[in-house]
């Protein structure tokens, strides 16, 4: 296969990795504020104690692929998006101490201040992930030479906005089943209904993103003629999305929790089969946005990349599934928890 | 100095990585000691050194939460503020950076997991078998990050392609990129300064428990792992660091010249320590040995050494920072032979854990790794100026282009007050993890030790001199 279109599959495929699973504890982060005994919350972070900073090396590498393997995009995106990307790095960083701090003190203001860090923080962090995506759909003002000349202000138009607030809502539907199966007794019963309230706003939400792509940005279809098996994963998609529901309904929250990862890998995927071939569409010149070749490394290191992806990826597979079978069942608190 | 783009951008790199390797070397350290003390209780079964164990894999994951939250900026940075580097050496330096994220990150991350919350989900072989890998993770993710770096200052199997600002970097032999000249001794080098810090730390928080009386042979023991371990990396530091000056003074002559304050080509003096003048082309209030830095370098004390002379003045790297920093990491480098060489004597001898006032200096001493392993990066990275790559590509044309100043000012803001509140935050945590002690009640206790237990290490919590006779020697 032409490296190049290895190298964007491969970027979809971290990228979807990251979302399915720093998805749910990002949403569980989203969700932490709704309880409110200092039990219950710490039963909230010690469910994805073990398992976030695994979830998130998965951007880590997706940035490292990134600069590897396009490094124009990589330039271009993070320089042209400057000053949200900071705030993203702040709330990741606050994520981070939130859990790792909250619970070494007893003081209630201590605690208290630490939970609502954690929750604005993974509230925050999505947002922009979301904006970030916004921004990619519709285009950036890209000059010839690569470089973004837009303000902030640009960055912030109403559809990114959309797709930040729809990306909050996603997650914390991924989240919230994912509690529910780590859960039980009286809180998960609680729980049982954030699933039912944060699907509705997630499917409202979901209607509208997808009408506002399809009136305000007609180029998000385009791949669709050429590639028409593509609507596969659109009708796969929305069935994925309608078995939410009903796996919800049927007591089954497991399938509910794999129907929205599921949702969410099929809307990484729409995500990067409608920009594809570019990375980075400019909306001054189309001739001037950066595509799979001319933002990509030299063949050579795209070779070379592949080695590393092949020889490393099985092993990444096999630790995370370790450490999630190690992990597995109701989580509990005892003498090693937050 | 102008707050234009590239001072503030060079400020606000040289703030987060200094800010994120406070932790590295500590994790990577810390991971040395938790590995032996662990085998040791696989080995000899001998509860006190799984108490010891379960405390340092405590202070650890404080210590890695940082790590991580602090080099997930480092991972960013680069593409935010140095857009047109990222554009040049992407196809070369990406590559590390990736493999580390690969073969790395996830290593520690996956196994860190179960490290700190898995002693009761895996058994004790397994446990053993995770600290072991999250070590190795850190030394790990050390390799790649440092042949990265060393790739930019002694660049090796790429050749460039375009020019003008379209000049990019390509690589034509990844074997050669990544044992470029300098990566296998820097690696080495960085390594050793992180067992030296993680050596000092143990010993300064167990040189403290023993002079408070508290958990004193679970102490004495980790001490003196500890012991070893800073023993032998301080002395490995002075020859690996000597080999590194030697492939400085083939790589980066001007670089060495500035550590050494050497003006002119011809035979050189060492320094023990001065300030370097420019304008005067001298050394000023110094002592030197006479044809000191010859005799390092070639064996000869006449052999002439390469001066800044040679080099263009606007290709000559800034001198006082270079050279105090370099001074100062030298100088600790020494002292850290003296201190553990004089405390393995006395060891050896029975006496040491007599000797208050040495291991109040323990106490203590723990500052001066810290300072060294900064001084180390300081050195060798403001010696590598004004290149960024060196001798390809200036730092001052690296920047990025869609970046203001006010921009860069107001994320210098932001992070330092970040920084400086987390900080706190972190060293208060540490404190109390370190005054609340090791939990010596690991041991299936019966009723009455359970209780005993608890009450005497609620007692040491509280009154920091108590003496508890339960605390030491304490099987359960
Ligand atoms: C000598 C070692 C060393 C050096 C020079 C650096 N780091 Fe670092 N880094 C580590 C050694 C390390 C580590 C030991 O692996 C850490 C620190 C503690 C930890 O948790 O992992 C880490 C964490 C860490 C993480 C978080 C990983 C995670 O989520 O698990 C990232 C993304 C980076 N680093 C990236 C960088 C970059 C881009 C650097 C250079 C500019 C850098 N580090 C310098
Ligand atoms: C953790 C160890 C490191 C430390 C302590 C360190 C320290 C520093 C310092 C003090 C500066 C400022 C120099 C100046 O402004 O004159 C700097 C700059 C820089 N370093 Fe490092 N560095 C480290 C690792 C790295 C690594 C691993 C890389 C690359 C992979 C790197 C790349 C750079 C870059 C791009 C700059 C900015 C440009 C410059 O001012 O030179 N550094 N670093
Ligand atoms: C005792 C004698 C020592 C000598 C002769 C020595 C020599 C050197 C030299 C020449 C460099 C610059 C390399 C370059 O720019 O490529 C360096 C860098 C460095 N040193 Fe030392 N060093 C010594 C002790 C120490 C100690 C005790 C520590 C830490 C505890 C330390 C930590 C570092 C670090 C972190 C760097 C930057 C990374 C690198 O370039 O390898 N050094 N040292």
């Amino acid at each position: 296969m032409d490296l190049n279109i290895f190298w964007f599959i491969l970027m979809g495929v971290l990228l979807t990795g990251y979302a399915i699973l720093d998805g749910f504890d990002l949403g569980v982060g989203i969700m932490h504020l709704f309880v409110k005994k200092d039990e219950e919350r710490r039963l909230l972070m010690n469910s994805i104690g073990p398992l976030w900073d695994g979830n998130e090396v998965w951007l880590v590498t997706f940035g490292g692929a990134l600069f590897a393997a396009f490094p124009h995009a990589y330039a271009t995106a993070f320089s042209g998006f400057y000053l949200p990307f900071m705030f993203l790095l702040f709330a990741l960083i606050f994520r981070a101490v939130s859990m790792e701090f909250r619970s070494k003190q007893e003081m209630k203001w201590w605690r208290r201040s630490w939970d609502v860090s954690f929750t604005v923080a993974s509230t925050l962090a999505t947002f922009l992930f979301g904006v970030a995506v916004g921004n990619m759909m519709k285009g950036l003002p890209i000059g010839a030479d690569m470089e973004y000349q837009g303000g902030l202000l640009n960055l912030l138009g109403p559809f990114p906005l959309l797709i930040g607030v729809f990306a909050v809502a996603t997650f914390a539907m991924h989240g919230s089943i994912y509690l529910y199966l780590k859960t039980e007794g009286d809180l998960q019963k609680r729980i049982h209904r954030w699933m039912w309230t944060t699907f509705g706003i997630f499917l409202v939400l979901y209607i509208f993103t997808t009408m506002a792509t399809l009136v305000s940005l007609p180029s998000a279809v385009t791949n669709f003629r050429e590639v028409p098996w593509a609507w596969v994963v659109v009708v796969l998609n929305v069935l994925a999305i309608a078995n939410i529901p009903r796996a919800i309904y049927l007591g089954k929250p497991g399938y509910a929790f794999i129907s929205s990862a599921a949702t969410i890998a099929a809307l990484t995927f729409l995500f990067g089969f409608s920009l594809f071939p570019n990375m980075i569409v400019s909306s001054l010149d189309p001739a001037y946005s950066l595509t799979i070749y001319n933002a990509a490394s030299s063949q050579k290191t795209l070779g070379i990349m592949r080695w590393i992806a092949v020889l490393g990826m099985p092993f990444v597979l096999s630790y995370t599934i370790a450490i999630y079978w190690i992990f597995r069942g109701k989580t509990q608190l005892g003498k090693f928890s937050y | 100095m102008d707050l234009d783009v590239l001072f503030l951008s060079r400020f606000q790199f040289a703030l987060t990585i200094m800010f994120h390797y406070l932790f590295p070397p500590l994790s990577i350290g810390l991971g040395v000691i938790m590995v032996i003390t662990e085998g040791m209780f696989l080995k000899t079964k001998n509860r006190q050194y799984e108490v010891m164990a379960r405390f340092w894999t405590k202070i650890f994951a404080v210590v890695f939460a940082m790590g991580v939250a602090t080099g997930i900026v480092m991972e960013f940075e680069f593409g935010t503020n140095w857009a047109t580097y990222s554009r040049y050496v992407g196809d070369v330096f990406g590559s590390p950076l990736a493999a580390e994220g690969v073969f790395a990150f996830f290593l520690e991350s996956g196994f860190l997991a179960v490290l700190v919350f898995g002693w009761d989900r895996v058994g004790p072989k397994m446990h053993f078998f995770s600290t072991v890998m999250v070590a190795l993770g850190s030394m790990f993710s050390a390799v790649w990050i440092v042949v990265a770096n060393s790739w930019q200052q002694t660049p090796a199997g790429f050749h460039i392609v375009g020019d003008g600002m379209m000049a990019r970097a390509e690589i034509t032999d990844f074997w050669a990129m990544v044992f470029n000249p300098s990566s296998v001794d820097r690696l080495t080098h960085t390594l050793i300064g992180a067992f030296i810090l993680g050596g000092f730390f143990v010993m300064s928080i167990t040189a403290w428990y023993i002079l408070h009386r508290r958990h004193v042979e679970v102490s004495k023991q980790s001490f003196s792992i500890a012991l070893v371990v800073a023993t032998i990396a301080s002395l490995a530091a002075l020859f690996t660091g000597h080999h590194q000056a030697n492939t400085v003074s083939e790589t980066q002559p001007a670089k060495l010249a500035a550590f050494e304050g050497h003006f002119e080509t011809g035979p050189a003096d060492l320094w023990l320590f001065g300030i370097p003048d420019a304008e005067a082309q001298k050394v000023h209030m110094g002592i030197a040995i006479p044809g000191g830095l010859s005799f390092l370098v070639h064996g000869d004390f006449n052999a002439p050494v390469t001066g800044l002379d040679a080099f263009p003045e606007d290709e000559r790297p800034p001198l006082q920072i270079p050279f105090q920093a370099y001074h100062i990491m030298i100088a600790l480098g020494m002292y850290f032979i003296g201190i553990t060489l004089l405390a393995a004597f006395f060891r050896w001898r029975g006496t040491l854990f007599d000797k208050r006032w040495l291991l109040w200096v323990f106490v203590f001493s723990i500052i001066g790794p810290y300072i060294a392993n900064q001084a180390g990066w300081i050195a060798a990275e403001v010696g590598r100026q004004p290149w960024i790559v060196y001798g390809l590509l200036r730092t001052s044309d690296a920047l990025s282009k869609a970046v203001s100043a006010e921009e860069v000012l107001t994320s210098i803001i932001l992070f330092t007050i970040i920084y400086l509140f987390l900080f706190a935050i972190w060293l208060y945590i540490m404190n109390e993890k370190i005054k609340h002690g090791p939990e010596d009640d690991v041991a299936p206790a019966t009723a009455t030790g359970g209780l005993l237990d608890t009450v005497g290490e609620r007692a040491g919590a509280g009154g920091a001199s108590l003496t508890n006779p339960h605390e030491d020697g304490k099987e359960g």
